[in-house]
């Protein structure tokens, strides 16, 4: 009997501008110029944001911080193509995602700062907090992705999680859970190609992240993670699936981690500083830019203009976050249970 | 009123809430057309549909993880992991998520699920299908712990948890799912969680007991016990216990797990924190060996037996 092949997987890659600020005119998205413009505008947002945490950090004003230095696009684009009902699943480098949706940036300098006040997002929202514990979030994507499908809410959810994730038992549940039950759920990946000092090809011995979604029963995409349109193109069509019926998608955002891995790492002591430096070239931010000078919607004193305007949003940040008092004794009892055990009350008297 | 076991009490339990409140859904491996490995959910896929029961990949931590993202949706999922050995694959959905998600989001997001699990030994099954690991869920703020030990108690404690605000793990006792049959009330009832009972008063000497030791310690001791079923692990009802142990001056913790960390540790603390002055004499526990669960041929030589409680009892009465 000859062998018969069973299944065959092809793994898409999606690009659409290139280092130069080249665009794939049949592959661009719709999006009016005034949105273009404010993708840009997030994305230096986002940068400027991650450098004053940065200096915030270096002053002892914030504790460990997670910059997102490199990843600007991955995130942004992923946000853009959200609508405000989704639900949004992130991990804990993700920021990009936050400040796109409207989350105060006071409440995060907070929370790096180490006050737990800052997870508590605004209600209208649907954010869950950062999940410190790397991948296992995933499942929780995927429940409530269930539980929209059966309230028939018209929504979708999306998951954000890093390359190291994806060796995580909960990565491998969540994928085959949502397979086998269709949830409406977005899985996206910051390949940023780094976990810590492990580089991605020490991670896995799959050539590409996006093809474990086959094993799973769906797709699984990667698309250039430092090409806005390529990252909210992806995702977008991936969401609009998943409000449709069609079930979930993986989407492998591939990009570079071009800062340490935290305020307290020091990636020189395990990748060369050639590396770091090829991806500078292929900076997110700086794609965009050339991309938008083409088409006659960025000069100097536009983005002199915007710097400036964005330099002022976080100024604020960080003035309301450090108006913010520290917290009571009290507080670390409050949202333990709905209510206290008789144990916690006598607790809470004494001090 | 009907005679039921607790297999049929749980399931009647399950059955109303569904009823009552569309929120309430269910999870896990083999509970759909199956009606679950020991039938707890017998008819429910039929009557609520696989939407409300889900037969779920075999998947623990996927189970307790998708649940927590139900629940913060805002459904009351209940989900099932079939042993409690297996829930060991779930402790970091449960500790890491479950038990803190109303905390690390300050109250916007929170977690009223019921996780299901039979446990306990004596049902001559295979490894890790007979644990009695309660202990480790104590120890971790932000879930409560109950384990019923009859038929009637586990319906009115088992609505009761499903309308709780916070998750709750649910430990049915695998050895008592058929043995006890008792009247149980056709109609709702709730049993409020975090208060223990005294089953038989007694003057001489407290018993403290849980889950399918009570059975034992019922046929082990005589009336000068006064005999308390916890019910709830996890807030503990230390105020039943002390009262109780203040009139008798003596105490005996009767645990089916291994000794050393068990949750009977806890209950002797606060006995020696807030009533020692009160004590005749040393307070006993009897617990399981500090040695891996055996299979079934050497069950007997593991579990309590009455003759240890009654020993344990007759030692503390001579003081
Ligand atoms: C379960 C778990 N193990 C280890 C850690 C410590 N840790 C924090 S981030 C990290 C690497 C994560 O890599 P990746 O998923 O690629 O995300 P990235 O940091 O690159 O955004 C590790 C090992 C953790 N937070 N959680
Ligand atoms: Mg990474």
């Amino acid at each position: 009997m000859p062998q018969e092949i069973l299944a065959t997987f092809n793994v898409r890659r999606l690009s659409i501008l290139d280092p130069d600020g080249n665009v794939d005119e049949a592959l661009m998205p719709e999006l009016p110029d005034a949105e273009l413009r404010r993708m840009y505008e997030m994305m230096v947002l986002l940068r400027t944001y991650d450098n004053r945490a940065l200096a915030l950090q270096r002053e002892g004003r914030l504790g460990t911080y997670p910059p997102s230095f490199g990843q600007e696009a991955a995130q942004i684009g992923s946000a853009f193509a959200l609508k405000p009902t989704d639900w949004v699943f992130p991990s804990f480098r993700e920021v990009g995602i936050h400040l796109t949706l409207g989350y105060p940036i006071a409440q995060l300098y907070q929370y790096w700062a180490g006050d737990e006040r800052g997870q508590r997002g605004p209600d209208h929202l649907n954010i869950f907090p950062f999940c410190v514990s790397v991948g296992t979030h995933l499942p929780h994507a995927v429940g409530a992705a269930l539980a929209a499908r059966y309230r028939k809410d018209p929504v979708a959810v999306a998951v954000f999680f890093g390359d190291g994730a994806t060796s995580k038992g909960d990565f491998h549940e969540a994928f085959n859970m949502a397979g086998a039950l269709n949830a409406p759920v977005v899985f996206v990946c910051q390949n940023n190609q780094w976990a810590i000092s492990i580089p991605v090809r020490e991670q896995t011995a799959a050539a590409t992240l996006a093809q474990k979604a086959f094993g799973y029963g769906f797709e699984g995409i990667q698309v250039d993670g430092n090409d806005v349109l390529a990252v909210y193109r992806g995702v977008k069509e991936a969401l609009d699936r998943a409000r449709d019926g069609g079930g979930p998608t993986f989407v492998e955002c591939l990009t570079y981690r071009m800062a340490d891995h935290t305020t307290a790492d020091d990636a020189a002591r395990y990748r060369p500083p050639e590396e770091v430096a090829s991806w500078r070239e292929r900076d997110p931010l700086l794609r965009l830019e050339r991309f938008l000078a083409r088409r006659g919607l960025w000069d100097e004193a536009y983005r002199n203009q915007v710097q400036e305007q964005v330099q002022q949003t976080v100024d604020a940040g960080v003035r309301a976050m450090e108006e913010i008092p520290p917290p009571e004794r009290s507080d670390l009892f409050t949202y333990t249970a709905a209510a206290p055990t008789p144990r916690q009350a006598a607790q809470l008297e004494e001090s | 009123m009907p005679h039921l076991n607790m297999v049929q009490a749980i399931n009647q339990a399950l059955a109303q809430e569904m009823e009552r409140d569309d929120r309430v859904v269910l999870l896990g491996e083999d509970i759909g057309k199956d009606g679950g490995v020991f039938r707890v959910t017998e008819g429910l896929w039929e009557r609520f549909g696989a939407e409300r029961v889900i037969d779920t990949p075999l998947s623990e931590s996927g189970i307790v993880g998708t649940a927590i993202g139900m629940a913060a949706y805002g459904l009351r999922p209940v989900p099932e992991i079939q042993f409690l050995g297996f829930a060991y694959a779930a402790l970091d959905q449960i500790f890491t998520h479950a038990a803190r998600i109303r905390n690390r989001s300050r109250g916007r997001y929170s977690c009223p699920m019921v996780i299901r699990t039979p446990y306990g030994g004596g049902i001559k099954a295979p490894e890790l299908h007979e644990e009695s690991s309660e202990a480790l869920f104590c120890h971790m703020p932000g879930i409560k712990v109950v384990v019923p030990s009859g038929p009637y108690h586990a319906k009115g404690l088992l609505l009761q948890a499903l309308r709780d605000p916070d998750p709750v793990l649910f430990l049915e006792p695998t050895r008592l799912y058929r043995m006890i049959r008792e009247e149980v009330p056709e109609g709702e009832y709730t049993i409020p969680l975090g208060k223990a009972r005294v089953v038989r008063e007694g003057k001489q000497v407290t018993v403290v007991s849980w889950g399918s030791m009570l059975e034992r310690v019922l046929k082990a001791v005589g009336p000068e016990a006064e005999v308390i079923d916890l019910m709830t692990l996890s807030p503990f009802d230390a105020e039943t216990v002390l009262a109780s142990v203040r009139k008798t001056g003596r105490a005996v913790v009767v645990q089916e797990a291994p000794k050393t960390g068990g949750f009977g540790a806890e209950i002797v603390a606060t006995i020696a924190e807030e009533a020692i002055l009160y004590l005749r004499g040393p307070v006993l526990r009897v617990a399981a060996p500090d040695v891996t669960m055996p299979l079934p041929k050497l069950i007997d030589a593991y579990l309590p037996t009455m003759d240890h409680i009654s020993n344990a009892v007759q030692e503390v009465l001579r003081y």
